[in-house]
């Protein structure tokens, strides 16, 4: 049997000896090409063989959820997620991936009524949970099965203004005055914008006493509005980034968010005298987690989000957590306001969708008078 | 011997070929198309009207087919000179310039309306300088014209280079000995060799930018009765799990859109 010094076909240096039982080396430039594949093909196989072992590995122990939600929890997703994960891991001994999917809510709703696999949806209003029951894929009754409406954390609309506060921007009157430019979404495509819209018409409606009177100052408001992102994401951008528009209408979070981590120092939070109770509620999606079989890990992931350290997080991540103990030891961050809530201002979301949102609804009429 | 091989060999491919290509169409193109007509004539005639006949529907359908005609026409005659100049002259940078005509091909339109919008917004790079001299792109109608003029670009030079190519400057030499001025040697020896393709690069752009939605959404401002486009309605009514309207809206936006494609073509059926 012979030995022979491998050599690195490039420079021709010495290697590491091979000397396997079986195999019969010759000299020669051929062999050593030869060699030098064989070895390639042999580590390319061992690749194949860890890769086909890990994915096996994987597939046997991880579980998947998927969570489709809205824009502007891309951050707070992604820490309960991993905590979650590791909080299942301690008591199941089990791995399990949580994958997101975000966007605006209603598109997101619509994805999975045409068959996205949502184990959990968790989106920016109730009205697009209805549509996904409508569709079958969840019980009519779904805001009823969790604690507090469905929503484990909650938000509410306040504006964003430039440092300083140039325009003197104070509460909701002031975004009706001429010459203002008002940011905000497109209520027709982002839920985070609807809010917005039914935050300022309940304002003006109990300040001024009626509908009538909350369409005319809605639509003021509107006629200071240079332009109509499709979601909250984008009415960031705009605001933040472009430096369009004097007053921006957001989230809380979105808004905390702005002025304290994308861009601290630029911009401050001006909190209205009243605004709305926003409950963005999550659901587990039935036909899907029965088709997975993922029902525990699914009811498991839905808690943790009510649990002190879910709460936490969400507290963390500028979303009010309904558990007042969880912001202890943060920062403050949470202004107090006064709040009314979308049921005893307008009913319910299929109400105020009819009146306001639908075809026809008020915003078609005010823009419709906008030409 | 050789020719006739390779002959052979291309032959006998013609059922195979046919029936790939059939079965490709069908199933990418026919049955998609087929199942919005079904979908969209199932509703009342009455709920059908009301949907494509609202205020905002028909300002989407102006809005969207004047940007689309304006952007094709801006397009073809750009296109016609940048054609020219790429196939007619030989000077530094051709092969850069005639590279770059194929990037908005390449590149995802989303970022296109992104870095339009940066560009021309009130303080953009551009849109600073426009701001004091009164004129918008940015959130104006100007900026889908824009928009559209990007992505339409490759469509009207791709489809004259070639012809521009073929033309024979002989034809031309001729005419100008005999007399002819440089513009008239243009309109009338020229121009009429170039009419079919002048007419199907604007065909091809109108085409492309009446479906365009990604580039658009940035740039438009997206306000409706204003600068909202159809594709963008459509979006938003299928946002609203409103169907009936998006499919009504589509369909008589394909119908409206196939009419004007087929009235250009026309005009080049006559002439021959």
């Amino acid at each position: 049997m012979w030995t022979s010094v491998n050599r690195c076909p490039v420079t021709g240096s010495p290697g590491r000896p091979v000397s396997r039982p079986g195999d019969v080396v010759t000299r020669g430039p051929g062999n050593r090409a030869e060699l030098f594949f064989a070895r390639i093909v042999d580590s390319i196989g061992r690749l194949l063989l860890i890769g086909a072992l890990v994915l096996v590995a994987s597939a046997l122990s991880a579980a998947e959820l998927l969570n489709v939600s809205y824009d502007p929890t891309r951050e707070l997703y992604q820490e309960i997620n991993s905590e979650f994960a590791r909080a299942w891991m301690r008591a199941h001994r089990e791995s399990v991936v949580v994958k997101m999917s975000h966007g605006g809510s209603g598109k997101q709703a619509r994805s999975v009524i045409d068959g996205l696999p949502a184990d959990v949806v968790t989106l920016a209003l109730g009205y697009d949970i209805d549509a996904i029951a409508r569709a079958g894929l969840l019980p009519a009754t779904w805001q009823s099965r969790l604690p507090f409406h469905s929503a484990p954390y909650t938000s509410t609309i306040v504006f964003v203004v430039r440092k300083g506060n140039p325009k003197g921007i104070r509460d909701w009157d002031d975004l009706g005055r001429p010459g203002l430019s008002v940011i905000t979404p497109n209520p027709k495509t982002s839920g985070g914008a609807r809010w917005n819209y039914l935050a300022a018409w309940g304002w003006a409606k109990r300040r001024y006493g009626s509908d009538a009177r909350a369409m005319e100052f809605v639509s003021r408001v509107f006629r200071n509005v240079p332009l109509l992102d499709t979601g909250a994401r984008g009415a960031t951008t705009t605001f933040v980034e472009r430096g369009i528009g004097d007053v921006y209408i957001a989230w809380e979070n979105e808004a905390l968010l702005v002025t304290r981590t994308i861009a601290p120092g630029r911009f401050q939070i001006v909190m209205p005298s009243e605004s709305i109770l926003a409950e963005p509620p999550v659901a587990i999606v039935d036909s899907v987690v029965r088709q997975h079989g993922t029902s525990a890990i699914v009811r498991a992931y839905v808690e943790f989000l009510y649990s002190p350290m879910g709460q936490r997080i969400a507290a963390k991540h500028f979303f009010r957590p309904r558990d007042s103990g969880a912001t202890a030891g943060l920062p403050p961050t949470f202004a107090p306001v006064k709040l009314f809530t979308l049921e005893e201002m307008f009913g319910s979301w299929s109400a105020a969708h009819a009146a306001h949102f639908a075809n026809g609804g008020s915003f078609d009429r005010i823009m419709a008078a906008h030409r | 011997m050789t020719t006739l091989t390779i002959r052979r060999s291309v032959l006998p491919g013609f059922r195979l070929t046919l029936g790939v290509s059939l079965t490709f169409i069908v199933l990418l193109l026919l049955i998609p198309v087929a199942a919005l007509v079904v979908k969209g004539s199932s509703q009342s005639v009455s709920a059908f009207w009301a949907s494509i006949s609202s205020p905002r529907a028909l300002a989407a359908f102006r809005v969207s087919l004047l940007a689309s005609a304006a952007a094709a026409t801006i397009n073809t005659a750009l296109g016609l000179a940048t054609a020219w100049v790429l196939e007619r002259h030989r000077f530094a940078g051709r092969g850069l310039l005639d590279m770059l005509i194929d990037v908005p091909f390449a590149l995802p339109t989303s970022v296109a309306g992104i870095t339009l919008a940066t560009l021309y917004g009130p303080n953009g790079m551009i849109g600073r300088i426009l701001a004091p001299l009164g004129i918008r792109v940015a959130y104006a109608p100007a900026g889908i014209v824009v928009a559209l003029i990007f992505v339409t670009v490759p469509f009207a030079v791709r489809t004259l280079q070639p012809v521009i190519r073929d033309l024979d400057p002989e034809v031309e030499d001729a005419a100008e000995s005999l007399g002819s001025s440089r513009l008239t040697t243009f309109l009338r020896v020229t121009l009429p060799e170039l009419r079919p393709a002048i007419l199907t690069a604007f065909t091809l752009s109108f085409a492309r930018a009446i479906g365009e939605y990604g580039s658009v959404i940035f740039i438009a401002g997206n306000m409706p009765m204003r600068t909202e486009t159809i594709p963008l309605l459509i979006m938003i009514h299928l946002d609203q799990f409103d169907y009936a309207t998006a499919t009504a809206i589509a369909l008589a936006y394909l119908v409206a859109a196939l009419l004007l494609l087929t009235i250009v073509q026309s005009m080049q059926w006559r002439r021959r």
